[in-house]
């Protein structure tokens, strides 16, 4: 059984109450930091953690946390980033449904580490289950003494506050979700300057995701070092990983980093393998966003290693042949499923969610969105496929905000490794209306177990 | 395309007007604006979906102007700003949930409806659409009914039927004299 720091206690009935998440060792990071640690002592312990941001960037925490400017007199923020929109990605729903201490208790901690008297919690509007567990569950740790005023007798006053989204996948962005929880469009704005000198009401503010807030309570438990310890390379810790699409076993794992992709896929304590006894034909690893990879290069990089489900593994080879960790939405697709349907599905996602600031990615997934479109029902021309690279090429890069990004590489990687399934789309546009292309050479390299 | 042309004179309880009360509260001095998006929940909590009157009314209490508002809601696909039918069924039609057969479950219910997406049925009881990703997509096929934002989950063509009879039912024993 591997190592769980996160949800060793999902299971436990009453854990959503902080009386039985106390019974469980809840606040005890609390009470650590907020009667014995100073500030800084805590930023140092995220710091010597290796944590990185879980929600997509893999930015160290405790980094970002010690690039907060500190002016004289200016209130600090921090925000909690649980927008979680990137598809594919389901598990911070998951630990705020099930587990809503761990996430006001990181909140706590965290605030306390970077000074900020009032904090928020930004949450999609569509998880309105999920905001009234949060409410209610700031009102048990208030009501017990961890928020409010002179928290413990040691002067630190702390607000906590729960903020609904309106549905909108560029708030996951910070700045987005700034310039939302200011009451505006989710525009992002321009860096710099950025968040950590002027965010939030142009004051200093950190953003950052569920899980990385909610692993510092860990953090803070059991100390940087010891956190460090667990996982591999500069992949330190567990991750929750969101398992979907065609497997036996859809939902949320706690993983330590460093398991080996296949073990993930096929073993009864992850995924549980191909549902229905199907073939494994691709993986999208960490969220829509990120390169999709056939079955042999999930499963083993380039050079012939075993891929391992760690932000330096799964980014081995670049996006030649490699992608990312990225948010944890692991997204399996079986043998019967159709890259260009489903890159063109993702495309108009994107299309539908771009903010229209910069034109590149305005018009840019629009254009993607209509020639995947016409790919995918039989009308496209061979040179179609070029012109998705070009302007996947024109977009990457060019735009304000990532989405841009992360629009053009679901695109170019599905070309780049299924190319022949799009040519095939082309000359059999008919039949590709009523069959889909299928495993090809893309085949699952592991023998079926008779 | 998206308008806010159409209107609808409304009248805003109370105890509609002490929830925002409450939630400027959270805001420092000066930041009312914040609540906005908190506010156009509660509204179209109420009402079903925001009008022009209703919008007005937001900005008349934020102390802003009428255009933000506006542009606020139209932003967010949260928001309805045309009537609804009294439950919108919301299915993801997002890749993960694609992979399981959220097409299906989409057509499904446009048949068992008669209605197409953003229509609603004659009796003002439903209507329906797709919608991106909800996070929900290891519990795929989803749909969400607001305004609490229910999520039906692990869907098929059974258990929709099964959701609209209940529903309708629900409906029933609410109307009875």
């Amino acid at each position: 059984m591997a190592q769980k720091l996160l949800l060793e206690h999902i299971n436990v009935p009453g854990i959503n109450t902080l009386e039985v998440y106390r019974q469980k060792g809840g606040y005890r990071a609390v009470e650590k930091a907020i009667k014995e640690l100073s500030p800084e002592d805590i930023v140092e312990e995220v710091k010597k953690s290796g944590l990185r941001g879980r929600g997509g960037a893999g930015f160290p925490t405790g980094m970002k946390w010690s690039f907060l400017a500190k002016p004289e007199g200016v209130p600090r923020y921090l925000v909690c980033n649980a927008d979680e929109s990137e598809p594919g990605t389901f598990k911070d729903r998951y630990l705020m449904t099930h587990i809503p201490h761990a996430l006001i208790e990181g909140m706590i901690v965290a605030s306390y580490a970077l000074g900020a008297n009032t904090s928020y919690i930004y949450v999609r509007g569509e998880m309105m289950p999920q905001i009234r567990i949060l409410e209610r569950a700031i009102e048990e740790a208030k009501a017990a003494g961890f928020l409010g005023k002179n928290i413990f007798g040691k002067g630190y006053d702390l607000e906590l506050y729960v903020q609904p989204g309106g549905g909108a996948y560029i708030c996951g962005e910070e700045t987005a979700l700034l310039e939302s929880l200011e009451g505006k469009r989710g525009n992002p704005r321009i860096k710099p300057p950025f968040p950590a000198v002027s965010g939030l009401y142009n004051c200093p503010t950190v953003v950052n995701n569920v899980e990385s807030i909610a692993a510092t309570v860990p953090v803070l438990n059991m100390g940087g070092e010891a956190y460090a310890k667990i996982g591999i390379e500069r992949s330190t810790g567990t991750k929750l990983i969101s398992a979907s699409g065609n497997i036996n076993k859809p939902g949320v794992y706690e993983i330590t980093l460093g398991l080996p992709v296949e073990e993930f896929i096929y073993s009864d304590e992850y995924c549980g393998g191909i549902a229905g006894g199907k073939r494994l034909k691709a993986v999208v690893a960490g969220g829509s966003s990120v390169p999709i990879l056939p079955a042999n290069l999930i499963l083993k990089t380039a050079k012939g290693e075993s891929r391992l489900m760690s932000y330096e593994s799964l980014a081995d080879g670049g996006f030649a042949t490699g992608t990312m960790l990225g948010s944890g939405g692991f997204v399996v697709f079986d043998e019967e499923q159709c890259i260009v349907r489903n890159t063109w599905n993702f495309t108009r996602f994107y299309h539908h969610e771009s903010c229209g600031q910069c034109s590149p990615c305005r018009e840019g997934t629009g254009w993607m969105e209509k020639v995947l479109h016409r790919l995918e029902h039989g009308h496209g021309n061979m040179s179609d496929i070029d012109l998705l690279v070009d302007v996947s090429k024109n977009i990457e890069g060019n735009t304000i905000c990532p989405l841009g990004d992360a629009a053009a590489w679901p695109v170019a990687s599905a070309i780049r490794h299924f190319r022949d399934e799009f040519e095939w789309h082309v000359l059999h546009g008919e039949e590709a209306q009523i069959r889909n292309y299928g495993l090809a050479h893309y085949a699952d390299p592991l023998t079926l177990v008779e | 395309m998206l308008s806010v042309k159409k209107n609808e004179p409304v009248e805003f309880q109370d105890t509609l007007i002490a929830k925002f009360d409450e939630v400027i509260q959270r805001y420092p001095e000066g930041k009312q604006k914040s609540a906005l998006l908190p506010i156009l929940h509660l509204v179209q909590a109420a009402f079903g979906w925001l009008s022009v009157d209703a919008m007005d009314k937001v900005a008349n209490y934020l102390e802003i102007e009428p255009i933000e508002v506006y542009e606020v809601a139209t932003f967010y696909t949260m928001f309805f700003l045309q009537p609804q039918g009294k439950y919108v069924l919301e299915v993801c039609r997002t890749g993960p949930c694609c992979l399981v057969g959220a097409e299906r479950i989409m057509k499904h219910i446009e048949n068992r409806l008669g209605v197409k997406e953003n229509e609603v049925t004659t009796d003002g009881l439903f209507s329906w659409r797709g919608i991106e990703c909800v996070a929900a997509c290891g519990m795929a096929p989803v749909l969400q009914i607001g305004p609490d934002y229910t999520y039906y989950e692990n869907l098929t063509e059974e258990s929709v039927d099964q959701l609209i009879d209940e529903l309708k039912n629900k409906q029933a024993i609410n109307t009875r004299p």
